[in-house]
């Protein structure tokens, strides 16, 4: 990233180049003149490929400024500040809440008050949703966070997952509207729900048929991030043949989970994104308390027989995870779910009106899609 | 059964009830803006330029200059009638940064005797770019984040340095683009123009583009870090810019330049003109700006007229899921309506016309059955003429064999008779 930008010569120190290749031209009248291509040249205008003039006396590093853009964009983007919103299921008593704490550091999420035994268990599931501002290092986010208290409590669990995909669809919905309006906002509200965080308990075995439902549903419409909740009581052993059991598992039953094969851009992206695959579910302990750890203040979990360190890899994955959803993947698992699980959700959308009516009018589903405005 | 309770606190922009929550540690989502910027020079960037001026009035060049590269291989050629625009993608990189752009150019603005048309293509240009990308926006399966943004970002103004005020052709044509595409005006050639001058012009191209209502670009301020160098910037418009891709050694350094006999003009020397100040809001410092209002601005205004147009509205939200389907619908009854209705007459103008020749073709053929019934008619007479001669012919050629017969009856019985006659007639000859 080339440094300060020129002053009166425009001269700057740092290895600006310029390269360029011609693409195409066009010519476009209202005499409707024929289109004429060139041949496509690659010629440095000004000598070689670092700018310097072949054989002059003086280098002249001709830097243009186009890669101020970087900065530009990242002005805008401290200033209009980010949103997110991240949704966790799983039964009562899995660390839902502790786990979203920990991961940003604050009370972003209520836990379940501890009520009388009546109030316990809620007769249906919820769909409770908080946001709250945080900012760090300037950078400010508007976190959402969407609880689903009563997922897979009931006796009879089925269908539990109909009222979080509507839940889902209707954050769709929602923005569709916004964005098919003639009068829009400059920038729609995003209530999308960016990513679901799954919590397997820790049985050690296998995965129950609640969950191999709920994500086999769900990881059609939404990212997916499964998690071994309270792994604090699996040995390492344990968890590791736990996790290549739910891998095996969730493989077996064709459900994708974030991050999905189909969607790597290119070979960097699928050499990282394979590791992590790897290596799914993470086996997370949350922890919004701290404990004095060799003269140090740490996040974690006592007990008496030593004390879980939250963010040591080699006590749990929690570090994983909090780097995959925040600091590496956050932008990426936005432009998945606004790129393509939107625009599925979009085009079932559109489509479903259009068969509504071509039937009404008895024309054949697929002239329908020839037929855009 | 679900019920859905929402907290809602908002991003403090307008400061409305805030909901802000300190954070025990280092969580590390300050790493979204490298994430964005990550993933923005992966796809690479679009930039879309539209030179609009006369002809020579440096277009190109300037272009070349800006760029730092040579753009075009051969000079345009002015030979079209109307105005045309010739448009040229090239992909740049500098450092990490790749940059698809494209420079599009008015050829023959100006050229033309009566301009009052000369706006037109450019306005037709401008808002084809802006229809291709609300096709894209509204197709039912569409690729939005790979889609090659053709829509013009910035439109350089091209004003002729003669030193006095605006023509008429700019102030049309700068109105008429206004609300279409963010306007940088800038003075050509201002080389030619002495520094007192230019001042003077900047003065009364200001106050003639302000009192005529055109809006040219401002350069943002409402951010802080920005604020300061472009609202000094928006003080210099237009900028009067000098363009060169020649160099001169100046010192002991190569620099662009334009070297006279009195002097040698250097491009980037802001002594001498504005290309330097140009260069930095175009490029350095407002580029995503200029990309942005394009979009949320201007794009936004097109759509809103154009779905307006095609009789779309925003009805109440009761009735909002189902009202641009059904729209739709309607649309495309009253547009299957009108084809029929076309259908319909066109096939009553082919009747038509089918009966009209029908016609036609029935009165030639009385006419030509007349004409045989005259020719006949004339031609039986004339055969009776012809036979009726005859037979008096015949007539008279019957009587004079009658006469003949009967002539010859009475010689023979006055041979007979006396064959003296005869002899007496011969003796009388002999006599």
């Amino acid at each position: 990233h080339c440094g300060a930008t020129g002053g009166e010569g425009g001269l700057v120190g740092g290895g600006g180049y310029m390269k360029w290749l011609e693409v195409n031209s066009s010519y476009s009248s209202s005499a409707m003149s024929e289109a004429v291509v060139p041949d496509a040249t690659v010629s440095p205008a000004a000598g070689g490929p670092y700018g310097e003039k072949a054989g002059g006396p003086g280098v002249d590093f001709s830097y243009v400024g186009i890669d101020a853009i970087l900065e530009q964009m990242r002005r805008k983007a401290m200033k209009q500040g980010f949103e997110l919103n991240i949704m966790v299921v799983g039964q009562s008593g899995l660390g839902k809440s502790t786990l979203m704490n920990t991961l940003f550091k604050s009370k972003v999420s209520r836990k379940s008050v501890l009520a009388t035994a009546q109030e316990k268990i809620p007769k249906t599931i919820e769909i409770k949703s908080v946001s709250h501002d945080i900012e760090e290092k300037g950078v400010r986010m508007k976190l959402t966070v969407i609880d689903t208290p009563g997922f897979g409590d009931q006796i009879n669990n089925e269908n539990c997952w109909q009222p979080i995909m509507k839940f889902i669809n209707d954050q769709y919905e929602a923005y569709l509207q916004e964005e098919i309006n003639i009068n829009r906002k400059k920038r729609i509200p995003d209530s999308r729900v960016h990513c679901c965080i799954y919590f397997i308990p820790p049985t050690g075995h296998c995965l129950r048929p609640l969950d191999v439902e709920f994500m086999r549903r769900l990881s059609k419409v939404v990212n997916i991030v499964p998690v071994i909740a309270k792994a604090d009581t699996l040995t390492l052993e344990e968890r590791d043949f736990f996790k290549k059991k739910i891998r095996e598992e969730l493989r077996a039953n064709g459900i994708d989970v974030y991050p999905q094969k189909e969607f790597d851009e290119d070979a960097e992206d699928r050499m990282i994104n394979e590791k992590i695959r790897e290596m799914i579910p993470f086996a997370v302990v949350g922890s919004d308390q701290e404990y004095q750890v060799n003269g140090r203040r740490l996040l974690g979990r006592k007990t008496k027989w030593g004390t879980i360190e939250v963010e040591n890899i080699a006590h749990c994955e929690f570090a994983y995870l909090r780097d995959l959803l925040i600091r590496t993947h956050m932008q990426n698992i936005k432009d998945i779910t606004s790129s393509i699980h939107y625009e599925m959700y979009r085009v079932r959308r559109l489509n479903e009106n259009n068969t509504v009516v071509a039937h009404a009018n008895g024309v054949p589903e697929h002239h329908l899609a020839a037929h855009e405005m | 059964q679900t019920k859905c309770f929402f907290y809602r606190s908002h991003i403090g922009e307008q400061g409305e009830g805030a909901r802000a929550v300190p954070l025990a540690g280092h969580v590390g989502f300050d790493s979204m803006p490298d994430q964005l910027v990550n993933k923005s020079v992966n796809h690479g960037f679009c930039f879309n330029i539209l030179c609009v001026g006369e002809t020579g009035l440096g277009k190109s060049t300037l272009m070349d200059t800006l760029f730092n590269t040579k753009f075009e291989g051969e000079p345009t050629q002015h030979n079209q009638p109307g105005v045309t625009l010739k448009s040229n993608t090239y992909e740049l990189q500098e450092s990490n940064v790749r940059l698809k752009l494209t420079v599009v150019n008015t050829v023959g603005f100006g050229d033309q005797i009566n301009k009052e048309d000369s706006y037109k293509s450019i306005v037709e240009f401008i808002d084809a770019q802006f229809e291709a990308y609300l096709q894209e926006e509204l197709k039912i399966k569409r690729t939005l984040h790979s889609y090659h943004d053709t829509r013009i970002h910035a439109c350089l103004y091209f004003i002729a340095p003669t030193g006095h005020s605006l023509k008429s052709l700019d102030l049309v044509t700068m109105k008429k683009l206004d609300s279409k595409v963010n306007i940088i005006p800038i003075v050509a050639k201002s080389d030619a123009i002495s520094k007192s001058e230019l001042a003077k012009f900047k003065i009364k191209i200001t106050s003639e583009l302000v009192s005529n209502g055109v809006q040219i670009y401002q350069f943002p301020t409402d951010d802080e870090s920005v604020a300061e160098i472009n609202s000094t910037m928006n003080s210099h418009l237009p900028f009067a810019v000098v363009g060169s891709t020649e160099e001169v050694k100046i010192g002991n350094k190569m620099v662009k330049a334009r070297q006279y006999p009195w002097g040698t003009v250097q491009v980037e020397n802001e002594n001498h003109c504005d290309f330097v100040k140009l260069r930095e809001m175009l490029i350095r410092v407002n580029m995503e700006d200029l990309r942005e209002q394009t979009h949320t601005r201007h794009y936004e205004l097109y759509r809103r007229c154009k779905l307006e147009e095609m009789g779309f509205k925003d009805t109440d939200p009761d009735s909002k899921p189902f009202s641009l389907q059904e729209t739709y619908e309607a649309k495309r009854n009253e547009f299957m309506g009108e084809l029929q209705k076309k259908e319909e007459e066109m096939r009553q103008m082919f009747v038509q016309r089918v009966k009209e020749k029908e016609a036609e073709l029935k009165e030639a053929e009385k006419e030509l059955h007349e004409k045989f019934d005259r020719l006949k008619k004339l031609h039986q007479d004339e055969k009776k003429k012809v036979e009726d001669k005859k037979k008096s012919l015949d007539d008279e050629l019957n009587m004079f064999k009658q006469k003949k017969t009967a002539a010859e009856l009475l010689h023979n019985q006055a041979q007979q008779a006396g064959g003296s006659t005869t002899l007496k007639r011969d003796k009388e000859r002999k006599k």
